[in-house]
């Protein structure tokens, strides 16, 4: 049988292979590309380390003392005085407190801003375009530096962060709201109109109802990171659980520093569960 | 016509018991956000009230929040250099005067987002696949690594931040390890969540041929997911940039040690000028990896 074929399957295998490489192995220019990539993002990398000082005795000698530090985790360090325990309770309900107030005001200030962003209200597009741009500015400065600015004019203390908070959410917020207020059907608005509705109408009654439950959510999830991002804002002295954290590391007692960390962990988690349970009962 | 009435009569009773519990529900949430409203309030001191000398030389007490606004408008009135048309380029070079020194902590600041997100990659790459639930060898591991990601980004970096500069120094070292700690929490999540969207029937494929753990995710989840992956790497590398350009602020090297030496020494149009810089090169970075991005997603469609 094999005689009535003139070719052996090698044969075959090999003819095929010149007439369609690309089938049989991808090209080498294609093969080095993973290569290729790598290697290029590596260098920035090791120049970095190298640039850093970041050699191997220096790695021994700052994971000797990072291993000494996190040996103070446990056993966790407890405080045994109600003096001691209400100072630590007191930070936390402040960060807490700041991320909430400066959740609400940064949302309140940027609902009515939101909809000078929104394309189906805000009828004039060089307005529109001036609003998110500054939106994008309002965004663009770190939240830390605002709080920085704020102590200046406040003094220390939760206002400043409170301040620092609802500025720096003002921008992102009013982005957010004007996206989900642009994602709105139009029809409900139509039938408003129709039914002679006036255009402040036709935002109460057929804009907002669509828009807020996703508002709603936008705000609770941000109240989470700023309870989180709150706590840096107390080391530069803008209130919180920041402070007093920073306080312990600078002292270097350790054992404190960890259970005061552990307590943000805790904290963040109550956080998180509250406003998962309260995402579910509003939206 | 009895039974039907009486059904609309049952209805209505039940309406309105209806109405009354939800009413009732809504004054009382509305009360207690209100009272946590006034409580937050009162704990941010916007009752408190200050003394203030008026430029009469009269001393009044106001509410503290109104007599911090005039000196916020003081204080952002000292940053604007004075800026003269006629002497631009020199009014720009005293405003910018350590532009040496900043150019070169510029470079660093990039320098320390780009290494701590290369670190945060690695590792929020190989442990997103032991997080992923429909991925992991183990239920424990998955759990276990779940929780160290959630820890390990629920710290700032700024506490991680002190905590590295505490042992390794005052530098740009502590900044990447700290800004690299905290982008593999985050990242390994988002990592973790993407592998979790993924379709499973290759890896199926693989481990019919009898391929091992590894090679199932390297040729059966890794293809899917890479674009996601760089997508997110990209976004993580802008949000780093501005982390590295503030983190210098408790001696972990970048632009953020500069923000602090002007704040102390009320430098304050070298506070604008930092100000300005690290917009500009914030714009730039966004805007730059976004292009990146956009061709990235359109190449790995091209290939794979």
């Amino acid at each position: 049988m094999t005689d009535a074929h003139p070719h052996s399957d090698a044969d075959f295998v090999s003819g095929a292979k010149a007439r369609l490489p690309g089938a049989f192995e991808r090209p080498l220019i294609h093969r080095m590309m993973p290569a290729a990539i790598v290697a290029a993002l590596a260098v920035p990398f090791v120049y970095s380390a190298v640039a850093f000082g970041a050699t191997p005795a220096r790695f021994i000698e700052g994971l000797t003392r990072l291993g000494n530090i996190l040996s103070f985790m446990f056993p966790p360090h407890i405080w045994t005085t109600w003096q001691e325990w209400s100072e630590i309770l007191e930070g936390l309900g402040e960060t807490v407190v700041m991320a909430f107030l400066g959740t609400l005001l940064g949302a309140l200030a940027a609902l009515p801003l939101a909809l000078l962003g929104a394309k189906n209200i805000m009828p004039f597009s060089w307005l529109r375009l001036l609003s998110r741009r500054g939106f994008d500015a309002l965004r663009a400065v770190e939240q830390i530096i605002l709080a920085l600015i704020f102590i200046r004019a406040f003094g220390l203390g939760p206002m400043a962060g409170i301040l620092a908070i609802a500025v720096s959410e003002i921008g992102t917020f009013a982005k957010l709201f004007a996206e989900a207020i642009e994602n709105t059907s139009r029809k409900p608005v139509d039938g408003v109109k129709a039914s002679g509705g006036s255009n402040m109408q036709a935002i109460r009654y057929a804009i907002m109802p669509q828009a807020l439950p996703v508002i709603l959510s936008i705000i609770l999830y941000n109240f989470e990171s700023n309870a989180r991002s709150g706590t840096i804002l107390g080391i530069v002295g803008a209130g919180g659980i920041g402070f007093l954290l920073a306080d312990r590391m600078h002292a270097f007692r350790w054992p404190e520093a960890w259970s005061i960390i552990f307590l943000i962990i805790a904290t963040v988690y109550c956080i998180d569960a509250a406003s998962a349970w309260l995402r579910k009962r509003l939206i | 016509m009895t039974d039907l009435s009486l059904a609309i009569r049952n209805f209505e009773t039940d309406y309105a018991d209806a109405r009354k519990s939800a009413r009732r529900v809504q004054a009382v949430s509305t009360l207690l956000f209100l009272s946590a409203v006034l409580f937050s309030a009162y704990v941010g001191g916007f009752f408190a009230f200050t003394d203030v000398t008026l430029p009469s030389g009269e001393r009044v007490s106001m509410l503290k929040i109104w007599a911090g606004l005039p000196r916020l408008g003081e204080y952002l009135e000292k940053t604007i250099p004075t800026l003269r048309f006629a002497t631009l380029g020199s009014d720009l070079a005293e405003w910018f005067w350590r532009w040496e020194t900043w150019l070169r902590l510029l470079w660093e600041t990039i320098l320390i987002a780009y290494a701590a997100t290369v670190l945060g990659v690695a590792g929020g790459f190989l442990l997103s696949f032991l997080a992923a639930r429909n991925l992991s060898p183990g239920r424990p591991v998955s759990v276990v690594v779940r929780r160290y990601l959630e820890i390990i980004r629920t710290v700032p970096e700024m506490v991680w931040a002190l905590i590295f500069v505490f042992c390794f120094g005052v530098g740009p070292l502590a900044g990447v390890l700290a800004i690299g700690v905290h982008a593999t929490g985050s990242l390994g999540k988002l990592y973790s969540e993407a592998n979790e969207n993924i379709d499973m029937r290759p890896l199926d494929g693989i481990k019919a041929s009898g391929g091992n753990w590894f090679q199932q995710m390297r040729y059966g989840a890794v293809p899917q997911v890479i674009p996601n992956v760089i997508s997110y790497t990209l976004l993580r590398f802008e949000i780093n940039v501005r982390s590295s350009s503030i983190i210098g602020y408790v001696g972990a090297g970048g632009l953020g040690q500069e923000i602090r030496t002007a704040m102390s020494l009320q430098e304050y149009t070298d506070l604008s000028a930092l100000f300005v810089i690290i917009l500009f090169s914030v714009t730039v970075i966004d805007f730059l990896s976004e292009r990146l991005r956009h061709r990235i997603i359109g190449i790995s469609e091209h290939w794979t």
